[in-house]
């Protein structure tokens, strides 16, 4: 067997290794750019409300301060809030602590009871029947009419307040849980079936975790009325509380510390809202559908 | 496992009746359906819609009864057997919970048998359908062709006596399902379990079935009981045979209405 001489192979040149292209670092201006998309736009529009309510409200006939003397009669709301002069002289921070103690109590009521009957009429039809006609009339009651009721019922400013609160946040967290319960998917319901998944093992592993973004959708609307409910309450029911700051600055014909007041709602409204939303994604893991 | 009549399933006279609001009588799904599964074997029940094939399917698996005759699996009634999570069942829908992970999804029956998790099982049938590395991903992370082998992971954990397959990859694009039927073949010839597979297609009944039992459209019944001819393992290839495509186009007529009339 002859092996085939093969010519020797030409060294090849000589390679000089490139370091692979490092990516061109990104400049100041382009890291801040998605920043700045997301953040100039409200700020424009925020800027251009500011500056028209300036120019409607300096006019001789205008009825509301401009925000040169809301920063002027209120700047101490604004830039303290944590004064304590002791009475219902605070700043704003405790008013809202207040506020936000009696809506913790109360939605967190609401959010028990409101689950628990959710799932006892998502699951029978019975409990269906039977509760949900009256729950639909309920619903439709306003908050601040439940307050004399609740004024008569518990005599006390405190627990008439958390009262409201649970009655007016309880409705959607009910109507949500039940229809999360509803609309579990019938293949779930059939893989529990095959694997002989029942009772309490059906309910823990099945319904409520594909109720659950029902469920904190429910808790999400619940939330935004309890907050709601508050304000409306505490001007009537007096004590420390951003409704009652509100009310008292109203009867000292104190437009500007309303207006202070107002934008701090608002704000912790809005958290109130996103805090709820984050502990909803946290909890079903961003998993809702597969 | 099997009974004494040696078949690993039996269906002998099943009827099943489903009530209708204005039919006293109800509509006729099953009309006396009689059939033998042998144990490891894999028998495909081919029909077109509404025949009655997934009704059959869930009686076998105790998920339903017939109105008139008998279900026996390993000679026992379909609740005894699934008391024990003898069947292994593996819907067109993947069915898994989006809030498990992979693991904890093909986990899930030991769970509720309430047995010990056997991680070394889990392992290897993670393995099995080729998803190792995607042990901690959610369902929504995975593609449908992989979300349906976890399903079948999950059927098989629990090492069943009988496998039960609702057209599995129904869902599937043509593509995918075609490398479904290879996988799924690929997983059987590794665990021999006896395997019905309900499916109205022909080219996968014929690529994985060792027989199909075609059934006519409502009221179902058997109208033929065909073995499957090809060696095994079945190469792709296979489905380029002359025979192939002579018995698929024998099946496609068998399964046109006017077929049974």
């Amino acid at each position: 067997m002859n092996a085939s001489v093969q010519p020797p192979v030409a060294a090849p040149a000589a390679v000089t290794l490139q370091e692979p292209a490092a990516m061109p670092a990104l400049t100041l201006t382009e890291r801040l750019r998605p920043y700045a998309q997301s953040v100039l736009p409200p700020l424009a529009v925020v800027l251009a409300l500011l500056l028209i309510w300036q120019f409607l409200a300096s006019g001789p006939n205008a009825t509301l301060p401009p925000p040169t003397k809301v920063w002027e009669d209120a700047g101490e709301l604004i830039t303290d809030p944590f004064f304590d002069r002791g009475g219902l002289d605070k700043g704003l921070f405790w008013h809202l602590l207040a506020s936000l103690q009696r809506v913790a109590v109360g939605f967190t009521l609401s959010a028990i009871v409101g689950i628990a009957i959710g799932l006892l009429i998502g699951t029978s039809k019975l409990a269906m029947r039977g509760l949900d006609p009256i729950f639909q009339v309920l619903r439709t009651v306003p908050p601040l009419a439940w307050l004399p009721l609740s004024l008569a019922a518990f005599r006390e400013a405190q627990p008439s307040a958390i009262f409201v609160i649970f009655i007016t946040s309880i409705w959607p967290i009910i109507i949500n849980t039940a229809v999360g319960v509803r609309n579990v998917p019938q293949d779930y319901r059939n893989v529990a079936a095959v694997i002989r998944l029942r009772g309490f093992g059906y309910f823990s592993r099945i319904i409520l975790p594909a109720a659950a973004p029902y469920i904190f959708t429910g808790l999400r609307i619940g939330v935004g009325l309890s907050w709601l409910a508050i304000i409306a309450a505490e001007m009537l029911i007096g004590g420390v509380g951003i409704g009652f700051f509100i009310w008292d600055a109203w009867n000292s014909s104190n437009l500007s510390d309303i207006i202070v007041a107002l934008f701090y709602v608002g704000i912790v409204g809005f958290l109130l809202d996103r805090l709820m939303a984050l502990v909803g994604h946290l909890v079903t893991r961003g998993t809702a559908t597969a | 496992m099997s009974g004494p009549s040696g078949a690993a399933i039996a269906l002998h006279d099943v009827t099943r009746r489903f009530p209708l609001k204005g039919v006293p009588e109800g509509v006729l799904a099953l009309d006396r359906v009689t059939l033998d599964v042998q144990p490891g074997e894999f028998v495909a029940l081919l029909g077109p819609s509404g025949c009655g094939k997934s009704t059959l399917l869930r009686m076998t698996a105790g998920l339903d009864t017939p109105s008139t005759g008998t279900v026996r699996v390993g000679g026992e009634t379909p609740a005894a057997v699934a008391a024990r999570q003898g069947f292994g069942v593996a819907f067109q829908d993947h069915a898994l919970l989006p809030w498990l992970t992979v693991r904890d999804n093909i986990a899930l029956p030991f769970r509720v048998a309430g047995k010990p998790v056997n991680q070394g099982r889990i392992a290897a049938l993670i393995a099995l359908v080729k998803l190792t590395g995607f042990e901690e991903a959610f369902p929504r992370n995975l593609s449908g062709g992989m979300r349906q082998r976890v399903n079948i992971a999950r059927a098989l954990v629990l090492q069943p006596e009988v496998l039960l397959l609702d057209e599995p990859f129904g869902a599937l694009d043509a593509v995918t399902r075609r490398h479904m039927n290879l996988e799924l073949q690929r997983i059987w010839t590794e665990t021999r379990t006896t395997t019905l597979l309900v499916t109205h297609a022909v080219e996968e009944a014929l690529f994985l079935a060792d027989r199909i039992v075609v059934m006519t459209g409502r009221p179902g019944r058997v109208a033929q009981d065909l073995p499957v001819p090809f060696a095994r393992p079945r190469p792709v290839e296979v489905m380029r045979e002359e025979r192939f495509h002579e018995m698929q186009d024998s099946l496609v007529l068998a399964l046109e209405p006017e077929a049974h009339d």
